[in-house]
Formats: C-alpha cells, structure tokens, sequence
C-alpha cells in the first residue's frame, strides 16, 4: 500500500468528522447495539433452561410435579432459545455490522429493519410461552406452532430484503467473502423454514404437517440437519470470515480456499439429511446418498477451519494475549473437531452404535458450545465497545476468565456426553449367546447417571462464564454511549489507511 | 423397487448424484490449477481488495493435503455407490440392504439358540423352571420386555397386576401363563351404575359392602345396605365375592386392589366400569421365549420346594 494513499484517505476522513453527520451518511448501528444486548440475554435465558434439563436428567424431582416444568417441554424451549433466540440474534447483529462496514452502506429497508429486530423478539417471547403450555408441531427444531412461523417467514424475509438490499446498494466493487455466508444462510433458511413448516392449521395452537410418514421425516430432516448447515454454520462461518481478521489485524489466508469450501460446503449439506434416518423405513438408497454426501462434506468444512486458522499465521504470539482472540480461534477448532465427528457418525456403522445415545448430544454441544457460542462470544465482545464508544470491554481480564471457563465447561461436557453415548450404544447392543439382551433398558440409565451429573457441572461453568459475560457488558454500556459512526466516502480498493477514517463520533 | 413410480426417477436420482460428486471434483480441480501471485521475493500477493479499512485476502494455494482429502472423500462416494444400494434402483453390486442385514443378524442368532429352545420346549414348565439357566434368561427376558408395566420385582403397579404373590386373575397355572404372553388378554368390567339403581346412595351402599368383604375400612350400615345389590355383581365375582378365574374375574375378598382399594376408586370402578388390555407377545417373542418366560414369572410365587414337587 502507498503511504501516501493511506495519509490522505486519513485526511480526508478527518475533514468529514468535523462535518455536521447526517443520518443516511452513518451506519445503523442501533439495531446491531439491540440484537448484540440481546444475544447475551436469550444467551443467559436458553442456557439457564438447557441447565435446568440437565439438571431433571440427574434429579428428576426437580420438575416438582408441574407440566410446564417437565423435561419433555422445556427441552425444545432450550434448543429454541439457544439456537434461535441466542444464535439468531448474533447472527442478526453481526451481519447488520458486517454487511454495512464491508460495502460502505447503510442497511437498506427503513422500517423493515426495526421490524425484523421487534419482531424476532416477538417470536422468541411467543416461543418461550407456547413451548411450555405444550403447544408444539413435535417437529425437532421446528416446534412453534403455525402462527408463529408465518411471523418467522415475514421477518425473514424482511432480514433477506435487507441484507440484499444493502448488498445492491454497496459502494465497494467486490462483496467480501463473509457476506457470501450470511447471503447463503439468509436464503437457505427461508426456503428450508416455509417448506418445513408447511401445514394444514387446525385452530390457533394446532396444526397437522402437510407430508405423511417417511416423507414427513425426510422432509424434516433435509430441514433439519441444513438447520445446522446453514444455520449453525454457514451463517456463523460468515462471522468467522469478518472477526478473525479484523482481532488479528491479518489477511485472509486464502481466497481461492474460500471460493472452493463456499460453493461445495452449501451444495453438500443439502444432501446430508437422511443420514438422521439411518435404520429407519427410509430407502436404503436415500440414506446411502445422505451419507456420502456427508463425507464428502468433510473437507469443505474443514476449509473455514484452516482459512480461520492460517488468517493467524504471523500473527500467533498475539493469542497469548488476547482474549477475544482465543475465543475466536479455539472456536475454530471445536468447529474443526466437530465437523470431523459428523462425517463420522453419518457413517453407516457408526451410527449403527452411536444412533439415539447421548454421544448425539456430546456432539451436538461440541458444535455449539464450541464452534457457535465461542465465536459468538467473540464477536460480540469485539462489538460492544465498539457500539457505545469504548476503546475495549470493561474488564479485559474478565474475558479471559470467561474464556477458561467456557473451555473447561465444554471439555466437561463433551466427554462425559461421549464416555456416556458410546456406553449406552455398547450396552444396548450387548446380547448373549441365547440372543437374548445383556442389559435391560433401565441398566443403561443407571449406569448414565453419574455422566449426566458431570454434564450437569459442564453446563454450570459454561452458564457461569454468560453471566460474567452479562455483567461485564453491562458495565461496559454503563460508561458508554451510544454512538454514531460515519460511512467514510472513499471506496473499498486500495483505500487501506489509518483507522481515523471511521472513528465513531459521539451523539450529540 | 417400489420407491419410484416411473423408472425415470431412478435415472434422474443416479445421474444428478453422480454429476453432482463430479462438480465437486472440477471445482477443487479447476480452482487448485489457478496460478498464485507472488511477489519478487516469493510473498503471496494479496487480491487487492480492500473492505472496511483493513479486511484484505492473500489468495495462497490450497494446501495439498486439504485437496487430496476432498478427492479421496469423493472416490470414497463412487466407490461406496457402486458396492451399495444409492443410485436409484441400482443394488450395488454387494446387493446389501438393511433389512437383509436385520434378517442375517436374526438367523445367525436363532440358528445358536434354536436347539437350546427346542430343548426347553420339550420340558413342562415347572420342569423349565427348576433349571437355573433358563430362570435367568427368563429374567433377562422379562426385564427387556415385561418389567415397563409389570415393574423390575414383577410387582406391577396400578392397573398393572402383581405377579410375584401367587394370586391371579386366571388360573394361575403354567399353560395359563403362557397363553397371557402369547395372547394377551382384554378385560372388561362392564358399567354398573345403572344395574345397582343408579343413585350416589346406591354407589356408595354397594361400594362399602365390596369393601367390607375384605375386611377393609367401610360403613357398616352401609354396607348392609348395599348387601342385597351386590347381587347383579355376583353373576362374575360370586355370591361371596370369591371372583372367578374362569372369565378372569377379581376375587374380592382378598384386599387386593388392581384399580386402588379407597371408596372412590371402588365407586368409580363400579359407576363406570373398567377396560384393561395385556398385549399380545406371541409374534414378537416366539413359542420359545415365551416358554422361558413362562418358567420364570411362575417361579416367582413358587418357592423352589413346590417347584420340586410338582416336578
């Protein structure tokens, strides 16, 4: 980069600070400050829950009695509100930051914007009461009930409209690589929820799918692991491709990289589905497929690894000292171990042993304990200050803390999650000579027990480490303010300078 | 195959998953051969974009290994395709399915166990019984198929008969036992409200002298009261309310209480009646599970001494 480029884009953006800001020069950071509040909030909330369910695996008195209480209906409120509630709003939060700050625009769509914000959060209260009452489709990750998934279809197709919109409004000639993952999972999402949640209503709490038997589940399942594949990963790969670079202050490794692992990882997952109806009356030949494709999907998943990782190259010393980078980049290896554990449980075999067994929720909770809250985390530790005008977050060192935490709870959790899983599949297969079954079903429970209670304590110092997160981002907002921050008028190429051309400038 | 309606299908599904392992190929392919930029001094150059002050990409070559996982994960999918059933109708050529492997795993099993149930079969039960081999499968089987209603100690539960105090329904004998697991049985007390007058005072008149032939708590005018209605119920439990195992009806007298003993339960049971269903076990289990099975559930009110004298 010329060093005289970079002095005058300085210049330049210096004299615009001094210039009276008008609202369409500035980026809308209100809605990224109320979706990234937000995501530490249903973070608290949907993790509280998933501890209390841990808990009744243990205890089961602790549902005292009361339906509302009872693990069958506080699970799907747990995964909702961690996935939907929790994930949904960092995603919201960081891509309304990414797609602005990386096409120089302010987010296209008015009063579509606040709407998607007040009306995801809608959904999720929605959620968090009919969940409860029992009021569910009793379809994994797609429980609300039809009125709440038109409002989830309308928000998101205004979330699409928006980001789009920015997108075509951009001023910088190329799309950064991040957003091409947000683009893919906003799209992806929208096709995978209206089809799933196709139904025929009843009344206003009840519904019946509009497939039948095996299709029914196919259908389900194309949803419900692409839930994880674009959802769960493609969007949060996007997060990835902004603040691994931005923390490290260092390029990205590999453009081509990430060409190849885009367009194969997002045509890939959509075949992986019936690999979640091994052995079941699904056709031999779908489930072959689903499992192949499931392979192959390995090494497209592992190319965000190794281009998060790699963006570090250069740059590795700075993890000892910086803790939102530790997040960030131990996310990426949990996400590499868990998209390595994947392929391999979709392995015929495999799942023949780990199918229904809690080593599926070892799993689970390794992508997104591992992969979806750290790098959230991350990212929403880089935001905060930046959103109310602070240099860094309230206590550095608190960071670091909630990192140590968080890895030790997940490490706690996943292994006492897969000693449990591969037990349960060893003892439930066990059968004697006479062919009759070594254990009885209740033996393998007892045996999970003490696994269960471990998880439990897992849970607990991952939770630990939200609430210190809570309090640490409260206190940051307290001596903050909210600011507005400029679009600097230079475009994209060649434009690399001091970072003045964007200093945010206090609200007056 | 009956998944597809029109062999076209089947055509549609092999070629599209096949190109569609291929596509992923050529674009590892083709994007590994692009040549790198470097610099004089061999540093991989950047593509020169730039976004939000700093974001920049190298645009290094894909690592050699990464590349040749993903064409070996790709060949893996050819290969598999070819030994097993995805390419539409085509069965691979190891013609495996899944429910051939189910049948394999069943006949490998049976063809070990078959004698050993052959010769169990050819024993009387008691006889089956008094084998302490056999006892033990017959627990194992038991907890895998009978303990969710009727407990692990057999000691059932409400609505869920003991089976473990020597007082039955039925008979109680062998045979019987085994015709209940095969067969199932279906027991139905019919409403009798009506029959006995129809009032709460008759309810209750009737309720407390059911109770008082065993000697549990009740009113004792009542019960008298209620003495000449029970009359309607004799014709299946007996004048003295003694039951009947012919037809499976409960004995009364010996406070023992399948829907609970409390004046409610008794009321309710009488007012409206009851349905009770065991299922049939017979095709799941097979004559010579059900045999073992049999042996043990009889064995637990049988002390071994009575095993051995009946043998």
């Amino acid at each position: 980069m010329s060093t005289t480029m970079s002095e005058a884009a300085g210049l330049a953006a210096s004299d615009q600070d001094e210039l009276q800001v008008e609202s369409r020069d500035t980026y809308n950071y209100r809605v990224v400050r109320q979706f990234s509040v937000m995501t530490v909030v249903w973070g608290v909330v949907g993790m509280l829950v998933g501890l209390v369910i841990a808990a009744q695996l243990s205890w089961p008195e602790l549902n005292g009695g009361i339906s509302w209480l009872t693990f069958g209906r506080l699970r799907p409120l747990h995964t909702n509100a961690v996935i939907f509630a929790f994930g949904g709003s960092a995603l919201f939060a960081t891509s309304y930051y990414v797609v602005q700050r990386t096409c120089q625009a302010r987010l296209w769509g008015g009063p579509l914007v606040p709407f998607t914000f007040w009306g995801w959060q809608v959904v999720i209260v929605a959620a968090a009461i009919t969940l409860p009452m029992g009021i569910t489709q009793s379809k994994e990750y797609a429980e609300l009930e039809w009125p709440i998934d038109l409002l989830i279809a309308a928000v998101w197709v205004s979330y699409a409209l928006v980001f789009f919109g920015t997108i075509v409004k951009r001023k910088t000639p190329h799309i950064y690589v991040a957003n091409w993952f947000y683009g893919a999972f906003i799209l992806t999402i929208a096709v995978l929820h209206i089809v799933n949640s196709a139904a025929v209503p009843v009344t206003l709490g009840k519904s019946y799918s509009a497939y039948a038997g095996v299709q029914d589940a196919m259908i389900q399942w194309w949803y419900g692991h692409n839930a994880v594949g674009f959802f769960l990963t493609a969007g949060f790969l996007g997060m990835m491709y902004y603040f691994i670079p931005k923390q490290a202050g260092r390029p990205i490794y590999s453009y081509r990289l990430s060409i190849v692992h885009f367009w194969a990882l997002i045509f890939t997952y959509m075949w992986a589905g019936p690999h979640h109806l091994h052995y079941t009356a699904l056709p031999d030949w779908t489930q072959s497929v689903g499992m192949v494709f499931s392979l192959i999907l390995l090494a497209p998943s592992w190319g965000g690894m190794i281009n998060g990782i790699m963006t570090l190259s250069g740059a590795w010393h700075k993890l000892r000292t910086d803790p939102i980078l530790k997040f960030l980049i131990v996310s990426l290896s949990f996400y590499g171990m868990s998209t390595f554990e994947g392929p391999m449980m979709s392995i015929k075999t495999v799942n023949a042993l780990s199918h229904y067994t809690d080593w599926t929720i070892g799993h689970v909770h390794s992508g997104a304990l591992g992969w979806v809250g750290m790098i959230s985390m991350g990212a929403i530790y880089y935001l905060i200050p930046r959103l109310f005008g602070r240099k860094e977050m309230y206590s550095v060192r608190m960071i670091e803390v909630h990192f140590w935490i968080a890895t030790l709870g997940i490490v706690l959790y996943i292994a006492s999650m897969w000693i449990a899983g591969v037990m349960q599949g060893l003892m439930w297969r066990a059968t004697n000579p006479d062919g009759t079954l070594v254990y009885a079903f209740i033996e393998a429970v007892k045996a999970t027990h003490p696994y269960y209670t471990m998880r439990f304590f897992g849970g607990l110092l991952y939770l630990s480490g939200m609430l210190l997160m809570l309090y640490n981002m409260i206190m940051t907002i307290r001596q903050g303010r909210q600011i507005v921050a400029p679009i600097p008028v230079s475009t994209g190429r060649q434009s690399v300078g001091s970072a003045a051309g964007v200093e945010p400038v206090a609200q007056s | 195959m009956a998944d597809f309606f029109h062999s076209g299908w089947s055509i549609f599904i092999a070629a599209g998953t096949l190109l569609s392992i291929l596509a992923c190929f050529i674009v590892a392919w083709l994007t590994s051969r692009a040549k790198t930029a470097t610099s004089v001094d061999g540093v991989v150059e950047s593509t020169g974009h730039v976004w939000d002050e700093d974001l920049q990409e190298l645009n290094n070559p894909l690592p050699r290994w990464w590349l040749y996982l993903f064409y070996i994960t790709c060949l893996f999918g050819v290969i598999y395709l070819f030994l097993y059933p995805g390419l539409g109708t085509f069965a691979g050529s190891l013609k495996w399915s899944s429910s051939g492997q189910y049948e394999t795993e069943v006949a490998t099993i049976d063809e070990v166990a078959a004698p050993l149930f052959a010769g169990y079969l050819a024993q009387e039960i008691p006889a089956v019984a008094a084998n302490q081999e056999a006892l033990a499968m017959g627990e194992r089987l038991f907890l895998t198929y009978c303990s969710q209603c009727h407990g692990s100690d057999a000691r059932g539960g409400r609505s869920f008969p003991n089976l473990s105090d020597n007082e039955w329904l039925g008979t109680g004998d062998p045979a019987y036992i085994k015709n209940t697991i095969l067969n199932g049985r279906n027991a139905v007390m019919p409403a009798m409200a009506a029959a006995i007058g129809n009032t709460e005072a008759d309810l209750d008149a009737v309720a407390n002298y059911v109770l008082s032939m065993s000697g549990s708590n009740h009113d004792e005018a009542l019960a008298e009261a209620g003495k000449p209605k029970f009359a309607v119920c004799a014709a299946c439990h007996g004048p003295e309310g003694q039951g009947n195992p012919v037809i499976g009806a409960p004995n009364l007298t010996d406070d023992i209480w399948l829907y609970g003993g409390s004046l409610n339960s008794v009321k309710t049971a009488i007012s409206n009646g009851l349905n009770n269903r065991m299922p049939a076990f017979g095709e799941l289990l097979g004559e010579g599970k059900a045999h073992v099975l049999a042996a043990y559930i009889w064995s637990l009110s049988n002390t071994s001494e009575k095993v051995a004298e009946v043998n």
